[in-house]
């Protein structure tokens, strides 16, 4: 599965249009990880345990992705976006979205 | 009596410990930037390439880097404050300027790794997670950079 943000797949030619595939999980924070946070919040700066949680979302929503595009057959996804949002207070939605083609 | 004391000791700890540790941990990590930015400097970055024809191109691959990052107490105060009068909040400028630098060189040295010669169509966004976090105003973004990696 080749995923890129372009309108197509560079070197290749689209012969399909699958029309809309989409990916997205709603993650909670980590309590223990947390209240390490907190603490890391008074002095600013990267917030490591943030960073993997929302990376790890953010892959899980492209598989989610990746694997409707399985689905219709396709072995592509163009013009890729990602999108986060907060839902609630402790939760995020990570979101991916993009366009099941077959390329060849 | 003792309740306003013992309040205004940790007001004053954790604003000495916003300004001298949150603004050690910025000088450090500017450094680390403008390091990294100078070892991936050869890896052009375009916006272009959705409806423009990306030449030479013989394989594409997506490319995502992401950073969450907060302001400290003393910078938090300091903008809480600025908003009385307006104007600009250097504190958060910087804020977010160190989250996107770091989002992109974390695209950028992924790509690095594959072999790739340009990255197209790069895309930068930023998410507020205040109320996800719950955390009552204290700034905290998620800064993603994302493009196609071709070679």
């Amino acid at each position: 599965m080749i995923l890129t943000t372009l309108e197509g797949v560079p070197g290749k030619q689209i012969v399909e249009h699958y029309g809309l595939v989409q990916g997205s999980t709603v993650r909670a924070k980590h309590l223990g990880k947390d209240i390490l946070a907190g603490f890391k919040n008074m002095i600013g700066g990267e917030m490591k345990a943030y960073t993997e949680l929302l990376q790890e979302s953010r892959e899980e929503a492209t598989q989610r992705m990746t694997q409707q595009a399985q689905q219709l057959g396709a072995n592509a996804i163009v013009n890729i976006r990602f999108a986060t949002s907060s839902v609630a207070a402790g939760a995020a939605e990570l979101y991916a979205y993009g366009t099941a083609v077959k390329v060849r | 009596m003792l309740d306003l004391i013992f309040a205004l000791t940790i007001f004053g700890l954790l604003m000495a410990l916003g300004f001298g540790v949150g603004g050690y941990v910025e000088r450090r990590h500017y450094a680390n930037l403008e390091a990294r930015e100078r070892l991936t400097q050869r890896l052009s970055l375009v916006t272009i390439g959705a409806k423009t024809p990306i030449p030479e191109a013989r394989q594409a691959q997506l490319f995502v880097g992401c950073v969450v990052v907060s302001s400290d107490y003393f910078r938090h105060m300091v903008a809480t404050w600025s908003v009385l009068f307006g104007g600009e909040i250097p504190g958060f400028q910087r804020l977010l300027d160190r989250g996107r630098r770091e989002a992109i060189l974390r695209m950028k040295e992924a790509a690095l790794v594959w072999g790739a010669t340009q990255i197209a169509n790069v895309r930068i966004e930023t998410a507020n997670l205040n109320d996800a976090v719950g955390d009552e105003g204290m700034a905290l973004v998620e800064v993603i950079a994302y493009g196609t990696g071709i070679r």
